[in-house]
């Protein structure tokens, strides 16, 4: 009994590794036919897909002529991965779509739209080239449907990857421009602050003005505050470094424009204040910079 | 390795290279000292451009140099702070507070020469 079982389990065995074998020959073969079909119909097909991406009204960012050079790309980097059975060039091709379409205030939802469009333009043409053989068709479809959806999937992967990016450069954008590190004098550099400080965008704060007092040589600079509502401990704390980092670069830090919350918040936190040299707005700061710069400034004549 | 100090008249300029170890720096608190006596100088100028990192070892050896100079009269200035170095001081706590500090050499030299004025 024993020794006529296992030459069956074994037999088994290989049967469906070579049947593994065999389906994944298969496979190949329907997707080589399958590319040909896409290939020889490509004028037509790609046609079809355009009319149905204006049908649904996607991509209106765009003129008729960009839709069609894209779609153009689109259909041919989508057969080739079905081709190829590689995704890299698709993704590297995503990749460069997006780069090029986002600024033209394209959308995601716009970008899965076109592709899952192209998806079943060609799924429809299948289904019409092999509708009198049922088995076949399925046997195409099995080939074609895990690949229509990794190549779905690579693009819209892509599409959104980019779109971080681009967020994520937008953001350090934001942050640079809001944090200016301005001179006005010989020596006197002036840091408006407005808006929100968070952690990070102190962290920066102090990083640029360091970097500012170093290219400027400042030996003053009054730190503007009079446009932020409120800072928590955290910040406060950074507000103090960043004025003892600025002295060990041998440059005196005036604090103007203390609101009366913000006062509340550095003494509760027990700031030691002789540390810090504050006045109470910009003009005042401005007028003690001076002084301790060695400038006097002196009406000439009357305004004109 | 040793600190060059060089002497600009009545100041001194201890010109620090990169990386300095512990008996580097207690060897340059030593040196300084008596050459300030030896020269009877009346400033010291650290300079620490080269250091692009300042441990609380160093921070503390930069305080003493300067407290043991001030005992003899004279006055020390720390030059060259580096912006990244300065920013990973305060966030480690290390302020060099009583220690005067500029920008660099100019800076510092133009520190000592007001200092020397008042004193006269």
């Amino acid at each position: 009994m024993a020794k006529r079982e296992n030459p069956t389990k074994e037999s088994g065995a290989r049967n469906s590794q070579e049947a593994e074998l065999l389906r994944g020959e298969a496979t190949s073969e329907l997707l080589r036919e399958l590319v040909a079909h896409l290939r020889q119909n490509r004028t037509q097909l790609r046609e079809e897909w355009v009319v149905r991406i204006s049908e649904t009204r996607l991509l209106t960012a765009m003129t008729k002529e960009e839709i069609f050079a894209e779609a153009t790309s689109v259909y041919d980097s989508y057969v080739e991965a079905l081709e190829t059975e590689t995704f890299e060039a698709l993704q590297a091709y995503a990749r460069n779509l997006s780069e090029r379409i986002i600024p033209r205030g394209v959308e995601t939802h716009e970008v899965v739209g076109i592709v899952l469009l192209l998806r079943d333009v060609l799924a429809r043409s299948l289904f019409a080239k092999y509708q009198t053989d049922f088995k076949k068709l399925n046997r195409i479809l099995d080939a074609y449907e895990p690949a229509a959806n990794r190549i779905a999937n690579t693009v819209a992967v892509g599409f959104v990857q980019e779109r971080e990016r681009v967020i994520r450069q937008q953001q350090e954008a934001i942050r640079e421009l809001s944090t200016p590190v301005l001179q006005v004098r010989e020596r006197l550099l002036i840091l408006p602050i407005i808006g929100v400080i968070d952690p990070q965008r102190a962290r920066q704060l102090t990083e640029q003005l360091l970097r500012g007092i170093r290219t400027n040589r400042a030996k003053v600079v009054v730190i503007d505050i009079t446009g932020v509502a409120a800072m928590d401990v955290t910040v406060a704390n950074h507000l103090v470094q960043t004025v003892e980092a600025s002295r060990l670069l041998g440059a005196t830090v005036i604090v103007t424009g203390l609101s009366p919350e913000i006062a509340q918040t550095l003494v509760t936190i027990g700031v030691d204040l002789g540390k810090m040299n504050t006045v109470g707005d910009l003009q005042g700061g401005i007028e003690q910079a001076e002084r301790l710069l060695g400038y006097k400034v002196v009406t000439l004549a009357e305004p004109r | 390795m040793e600190v060059p100090i060089l002497k600009q008249g009545d100041v001194l300029i201890a010109t620090f290279q990169a990386a300095l170890s512990d008996a580097d720096l207690n060897q340059l608190r030593r040196g300084l000292v008596l050459q300030v006596v030896k020269h009877r100088s009346r400033g010291v100028i650290v300079d620490v451009t080269a250091m692009d990192v300042m441990d609380s070892f160093a921070s503390r050896t930069l305080r003493e140099i300067a407290h043991m100079i001030r005992l003899r009269g004279a006055e020390t200035v720390i030059v060259g702070i580096q912006p990244e170095v300065a920013f990973a001081m305060v966030q480690l706590g290390l302020t060099l507070e009583d220690v005067a500090t500029a920008l660099d050499l100019e800076e510092g030299l133009s520190y000592l020469i007001e200092k020397f004025k008042n004193v006269d």
